[in-house]
């Protein structure tokens, strides 16, 4: 197995993207919420505020190491979220078929032709702005590929031989698709995943540059870009760096879910970069 | 043909009655009724008012018979009416129309105009140069958020330039910034998939058999390689075109585009429940429509796909 030059940049990137959001009380030079100094509001980038102030004149380095948290939170807990829930629909569609398995093919359709940030949309004016409601309208609105992904992969496993040799030994029918098919069907899962959770940080960025996202004065990447947005006139540096994380972070996870998949398919290599 | 066309719009219909129902749902759970929600504004709520409005609105009859309704209603294109403007939703929709079609097309066009070449000359010569940078341009566009892209072009292009308005409708000017903001992704995707597609026909026995038989590079390409890779191209395009829609809410309320995603996102806020569901019920439409005429076309260009 070769470990190739996407998953080593990419996952160098995640990773120092998650170190941050870890570290982030400790590597911040001021609290990003209290923090206000009006007398030090829209300093450019510099020596003493490495990438300025914002307008109350808060320290906008601190504010993009906390941002972090928020949004590698909401990535990775979505993210999660959505693989349950289109592995478990996905896999058990595929393993039983008949009614269930239209049922869900018909679910899944309906969800590819709502596109995923309308509906995130729709979830959040019905729950409020807040976290919670990102975490719920974002985990439940991104699940389609993956259950058409774990469907495709249970139809082709459930006749392998060590299935069919399993269900002789008296296996049940729940412990067959926990021990047997899901384990071999994991590589695919994870590359999507991974995919995945690049789009459910981007998608948690434009929620809050909507405004739907986290609450102000908490910092969130996308929440800072938008209030960059009426400031780009006057301090355009704050418009550069929490898109700049944003950016990094997905563009990491992007790498490493063509790595990943460039591993556990080869065959895949030859027709991508 | 026609029928053909006619037949995969008609199987499209259970899911526009699915996406009706998902919609309904999900707004008959909301907290509190759509009663208060007409007055979250700070107004006060005189009982009376209320009361009256739930009679008007049919709010007190069971679930089922409102969603019969409901459906009576969009059969005849009747969305209700606006919480807030009190004009009927669907003509708030058809003056919302014409802009979100122009700003998707023109994004469709300069994506399509710039990816799929792109996606050409790197499979030409996998990785050589061009490869590399242009598929590593391709995973950066995939992973830049369209909104901050916006803002950036916004600042240069716009503010710094001077070339293009800032924000607004109006002339061909107008449009430039949002549809290039609102191009990219696909552009990024689109390029990655003609590689992979141009990849995989080259390297096709058919190919192979028809260079072996004597035929012209030229011939090989527009005969062989073009349509199979078309086919591909078009069909990424369409299961695309929801997440392009999703992107074009977010791109028309950054450029003040007056769409259907900029009505959607206000009327959110509004809590403006009819106009959000018109909102969502259209794109939903928009989406099995694109993907019906992606059928069509498919079927055209590859006559191994039957009409049947």
């Amino acid at each position: 197995m070769r470990v190739g030059t996407n998953t080593v940049i990419g996952g160098t990137l995640f990773a120092i993207a998650i170190l941050v959001g870890i570290l982030a009380p400790w590597i911040a030079h001021t609290d990003p919420v209290m923090d206000a100094n009006l007398m030090l509001a829209e300093e450019p980038p510099g020596r003493e505020f490495w990438f300025g102030t914002d307008a109350q004149g808060r320290d906008i380095y601190s504010r993009v190491v906390h941002g972090a948290r928020i949004s590698l939170t909401v990535g990775v807990v979505a993210q999660l979220l959505n693989s349950m829930i289109g592995t478990a629909l996905g896999l058990s569609a595929g393993y039983f078929g008949g009614w269930w398995d239209d049922f869900v093919t018909g679910l899944t359709n309906l969800m590819l032709a709502i596109p995923s940030l309308i509906f995130a949309l729709a979830i959040m004016a019905i729950l409020g702005p807040g976290l919670t409601s990102l975490l719920v309208a974002l985990g439940l609105t991104n699940w389609s590929f993956t259950c058409r992904l774990a469907r495709a992969s249970a139809l082709s496993l459930k006749s392998q031989g060590y299935v069919q040799a399993s269900r002789v030994l008296g296996y049940g029918d729940i412990r067959i698709m926990i021990t047997q098919i899901l384990p071999n069907m994991l590589g695919p899962l994870i590359v999507i995943a991974t995919l995945g959770m690049g789009g459910t940080i981007l998608a948690e960025a434009a929620l809050s540059f909507l405004g739907l996202g986290v609450r102000p004065p908490y910092p969130s990447w996308g929440s800072m870009l938008s209030e960059a947005r009426d400031q780009i006139t006057t301090a355009p540096w704050l418009s550069v760096f929490p898109g700049l994380a944003i950016f990094l972070t997905v563009l990491g996870l992007n790498l490493l879910g063509d790595g990943l998949r460039d591993i556990l398919d080869p065959q895949s290599r030859s027709r991508r970069a | 043909m026609l029928l053909f066309g006619v037949r995969r719009l008609l199987q499209s219909l259970p899911t526009v009655l699915a996406a009706a129902l998902t919609v309904f749902v999900l707004f008959s759970v909301i907290p509190g009724s759509i009663a208060t929600s007409m007055f979250d504004d700070g107004r006060g709520m005189d009982a009376e008012v209320m009361e009256r409005i739930r009679k008007e609105l049919r709010l007190d009859d069971p679930v089922h018979v409102r969603f019969a309704n409901y459906v009576g209603k969009l059969a005849v294109l009747d969305l209700g009416v606006s919480f807030r403007s009190r004009e009927p939703v669907a003509q708030l929709l058809a003056k919302r129309l014409w802009p979100t079609f122009q700003l998707v097309v023109a994004a469709m066009a300069f994506a399509i105009a710039i990816g799929v070449p792109l996606g050409f000359v790197a499979a030409m010569r996998p990785g050589g140069v061009i490869d590399a940078i242009s598929m590593f341009g391709a995973v950066s566009g995939l992973s830049i958020a369209a909104f901050w892209f916006g803002l950036l072009m916004m600042y240069l292009f716009a503010l710094k330039l001077g070339w293009f308005p800032t924000f607004g409708y109006g002339g061909w000017n107008n449009l430039v910034l949002p549809a290039v903001t609102l191009g990219v992704a696909p552009l990024a995707l689109l390029a990655r998939t003609t590689r992979a597609a141009v990849l995989d026909v080259v390297n096709a026995d058919f190919v192979r058999t028809a260079r072996s038989k004597g035929m012209s590079e030229t011939r090989v390409v527009r005969w062989h390689v073009l349509r199979n890779v078309a086919v591909i191209v078009l069909t990424t395009l369409g299961l695309q075109f929801g997440a392009l829609m999703g992107q074009a809410v977010v791109v028309e309320k950054l450029f003040s585009w007056p769409g259907v995603g900029s009505l959607l996102v206000d009327s959110v806020f509004q809590r403006d429940i009819p106009a959000v569901q018109g909102c969502i019920l259209l794109i939903v439409l928009f989406f099995l429509v694109v993907n019906t005429l992606v059928d069509i076309a498919a079927a055209l260009i590859d006559p191994r796909i039957k009409y049947g």
